[in-house]
């Protein structure tokens, strides 16, 4: 007779809430011993992998890659009685050892080390001893069915009761938890009733999530395969046995670049780190401060001449004297005169707050996805002094390295779109800041020039690019929104103009 | 693949291209080469029988593997926090296997390796990480104070105490446990004046694990640490901490001369932690895959087994004996805690002062009242 065990994520650092489940090390059917890596989970301090706690058989993993998981749900399920186990039967609530996760520990409480907080069992409060509470708590419902510890065989199995569970809000310990487990619960039991076994007219193959991945990162068409299984669900083996029995040489395809027919299918990419953090900070700037964008198309021939200049000179050895180089020195000098633009709008005070120094962030695409990391008080830095922390800023941001220090305090934000071969867009503000510039390609266009006074105008070669500046028009009026973007454009249209600052 | 490896590609083809500059003799007291070559120093010659050999990598071979089980146990949530020694087995079986039973050492809260060559119940240790007790050994038994997790404060301890041996006229010492980080603290400061100047008979062992959590040397000292004992006016040898027979022959001799009335010592024992600050810190972070790889050649326990084999003192049945003690250990380890009782709320009451107060008593009387009043 298997007994089953369920693992619930720890509070592995201190004080976390939650964690998301990067890699699954096991897969369902594996063999694992006690302090085996079962998975890679990254929570706000650390990418950590988690031992398993018990020796036995996988039967279950209770959450997909990329979901964030509370802690002290439950993620896997190990058999550890070897042997056949009922699927789904759990060891009930008082077979779990004292001392061990969700079992009881002495005064009567529910062992707390994981998830700091008895939620395995109660609602939110202790229950005291008065009529009024007691009343009270027989009245509550006994919530999640608890896969984890429900069910000896006088239970109802965890399908039966997940459609149940999910009509009732269920609030553990102050926390929301378990909601991708009974969404989980629900599909397979949708499934379930929905499908039959294959070769019997089934709509959809019966299987574990992370075999129906595994099979499509594989190419392996579900369907295809005889599922050996409980109830004629198809296993990570049954995957791996169709595999075997294809034709030596056939290459396999790797990873998710989609089914290998190709007729016309999509890749669902899952939303996480970065992009996620992306995501929620452009949503939050994006529906929160009114954006209005201005352009302005500027001849920056003699920029780039100064530069050519400038580049060869000894304070520059081994330093990039990049066209961003001069629009962030640009963006520093007109902040100066502007110093309303260098600001942000605290809703919580209805206050604006004016900040002393230039904390002027660049946006850097890296590996991972987007970041910002921002370079200091970039008003006090001279021009060699800025050349040094822009490429030490982007090599870092490249490497994956930026600390977090870098990438909090902004100020101002400049998007280099112009390296893409773009000429300009319309940026969305980074959270709490009040301007942001897109600096776009510099081409060689044409241009008007006049000569002189009462000179017919000529047109010219010329190195032309457009600047688009986003502003918050909570802080920012047109007047200054302009004001400021002219004073950047005439900056590098004519660099000497930087004398008058 | 773990995130280890992975970073290890990504971040550095070239092992060890970024690894810290490991000194050399004669600056540095090396016994035990990363190879398993003996060497001999002309200040700190060491005769340790085939027995002590054996049993000197017993006691590193099973504090690491009593250290891997501790972080396994709070990785699945049953220990609070632990903070691991790994790669400074070799100093603190060094230092430790140097005391005498009447001297007495003053650890940090990582100092495992120590409390296991007192003979302190690593359950002990561990319950202590889970939140079960305060730390259940005691001191004046095991000659192994409680561990002292605010930084550096054991050093003051240590001289305090070090100076009441004095005016017992006791023919003992004591030994303070360090790191890098906690010379930067005003009590490590405050204790060195003191030990030197009233000649105390204590040993300050600074374990220089390269990393003040996320603060490298550079930002606490621009001399090597050990030179800068020469300004309190004690003198100060740095040691392979990554090797146990140097780390054993310097401390015996500090802790003879600080016995015989000759005052202090600051060691410095060169070493490295190969895992996290604690199971709460990601060291990735801060240092690159490649430097831990270079330290990885300088194992502590690798050339011990080395020079064990290749001089014929130890067959494989001893290391698989061994190694089977260990994974005992593991398990006696894990079902203890696993076992642990939850604290009765009340001992915060019973330990404060020697006799309880008439304040105290109605507290303790309202607290477990309070408690009593919930069903469960």
């Amino acid at each position: 007779m298997g007994e089953l065990r369920r693992f619930r994520l720890p509070d592995v650092g201190e004080g976390l809430t939650e964690g998301e489940i990067l890699s699954w090390l096991v897969a369902v059917g594996d063999t694992v011993t006690v302090n085996q890596p079962l998975c890679e989970v990254e929570t706000a301090k650390a990418a950590v992998e988690l031992p398993s706690p018990f020796a036995g058989t996988v039967t279950e993993l209770l959450y997909e890659v990329g979901a964030m998981v509370d802690v002290g749900a439950p993620i896997i399920t190990v058999d550890v009685g070897g042997g056949s186990a009922a699927p789904v039967a759990a060891p009930g609530e008082d077979e779990v050892e004292a001392g061990l996760i969700g079992g009881p520990a002495p005064g009567g409480r529910t062992s707390v080390l994981v998830g700091y907080g008895p939620r395995t069992t109660e609602a939110t409060r202790r229950p005291r001893r008065s009529g009024t509470a007691v009343a009270a708590r027989a009245t509550t419902p006994q919530v999640l069915p608890e896969a984890d510890d429900g069910s000896g065989a006088d239970r109802p199995p965890l399908l039966a009761t997940a459609p149940d569970v999910t009509s009732k809000p269920t609030r553990l310990g102050g926390l929301e938890v378990g909601r991708a487990v009974e969404a989980n619960a629900v599909a397979d039991a949708q499934a379930a009733a929905d499908a039959r076994p294959p070769g019997r007219g089934a709509l959809r193959p019966l299987a574990k999530p992370p075999v129906r991945k595994y099979a499509k990162d594989l190419g392996v068409d579900l369907v295809t395969v005889p599922g050996t299984g409980p109830g004629g669900v198809v296993t990570r083996a049954d995957v791996d046995a169709v595999l075997r029995s294809r034709a030596p040489g056939t290459e396999v395809r790797a990873s998710g670049t989609g089914s290998p027919g190709g007729t016309g299918g999509e890749t669902r990419v899952p939303v996480k780190g970065v992009r996620k953090h992306t995501a929620a900070a452009m949503v939050a700037s994006a529906f929160t401060a009114p954006h209005v964008t201005e352009f302005l198309t500027v001849d920056v021939t003699r920029m780039m001449k100064l530069r050519a200049r400038l580049a060869v000179r000894p304070e520059f050895t081994g330093l990039k004297v990049s066209p961003l180089l001069f629009v962030a020195r640009a963006v520093v000098l007109a902040a100066r005169r502007h110093p309303m633009v260098n600001s942000s709008w605290d809703e919580a005070a209805q206050e604006i707050v004016v900040k002393e120094q230039v904390n002027l962030g660049i946006a850097a695409a890296t590996p991972r996805g987007l970041v910002v990391p921002n370079i200091k008080n970039a008003g006090q830095l001279s021009l060699a002094e800025l050349a040094t922390a822009l490429a030490g800023l982007t090599a870092t941001a490249r490497e994956g390295r930026t600390p977090p220090a870098d990438m909090s305090g902004g100020t101002i934000t400049i998007t280099n779109v112009g390296v893409f071969g773009v000429d300009t867009g319309t940026p969305i503000l980074t959270p709490g800041e009040s301007v942001i510039l897109a600096f776009g390609a510099v081409r060689e266009m044409p241009w008007v020039v006049r000569g002189g006074k009462g000179r017919k105008g000529k047109v010219r070669p010329r190195q032309v690019t457009t600047l688009a500046l986003s502003f918050d028009h909570r802080v920012v009026d047109g007047e200054l929104g302009s004001g400021f973007l002219a004073d950047v454009g005439a900056l590098l249209h004519d660099p000497g103009t930087a004398w008058a600052y | 693949m773990t995130a280890l490896q992975q970073a290890t590609e990504v971040v550095d083809p070239v092992p060890g291209a970024d690894a810290p500059h490991l000194p050399t003799p004669p600056d540095l007291v090396q016994l035990l080469t990363p190879e398993g070559q003996r060497l001999e120093h002309p200040d700190y010659s060491i005769d340790v029988s085939a027995d002590e050999l054996r049993s000197l990598y017993r006691d590193l071979a099973l504090v690491r593997r009593w250290d891997v089980e501790a972080t396994a146990l709070q990785r699945q949530g049953e220990l609070g926090i632990w903070a691991s020694l790994l790669g400074q087995e070799a100093a603190q079986v060094g230092a430790g296997r140097a005391l005498r039973p009447d001297d007495m050492a003053f650890p940090t809260y990582r100092e495992h390796g120590v409390a296991w060559t007192r003979d302190v119940d690593p359950l002990h240790v561990m319950s202590l990480f889970r939140g079960s007790d305060m730390g259940g050994w005691d001191p004046l038994a095991t000659r192994f104070n409680l561990y002292t997790v605010v930084i550096g404060a054991q050093c003051l301890h240590a001289t305090g105490y070090a100076m009441g041996l004095q005016r017992d006229g006791a023919e003992s010492a004591a030994l303070a446990f360090l790191g890098d980080g906690a010379t930067s603290q005003g009590e490590v400061n405050e204790a060195l004046i003191w030990a030197t100047t009233f000649d105390a008979p204590v040993v300050f062992f600074c374990q220089y694990n390269q990393y003040a959590i996320s603060v490298p040397i550079e930002r606490q000292s621009n001399v090597p640490l050990y030179q800068r004992a020469a300004g309190f006016g004690l003198p100060g040898v740095r040691v392979d901490g990554n090797d146990v027979l140097a780390v054993l022959a310097v401390t015996r001799a500090a802790l003879a001369a600080a016995r015989e009335g000759q005052g202090p010592t600051f060691i410095e024992a060169f070493t490295y932690r190969m895992g996290a600050h604690t199971t709460s810190d990601d060291p990735t972070r801060y240092r690159l895959a490649s430097e831990l790889e270079a330290w990885k050649l300088r194992d502590p326990i690798a050339r011990v087994k080395a020079y064990l084999s290749r001089s014929g003192l130890a067959d494989p049945a001893f290391f698989a004996a061994v190694d089977a003690e260990g994974d005992e250990l593991a398990a006696r380890l894990r079902q203890g805690v696993l076992g642990m009782a939850d604290p009765a709320g009340t001992e915060i009451f019973d330990s404060v002062y020697a006799e309880m107060t008439p304040p105290l008593a109605q507290q303790r009387a309202e607290f477990v009242a309070y408690h009593q009043g919930f069903e469960s």
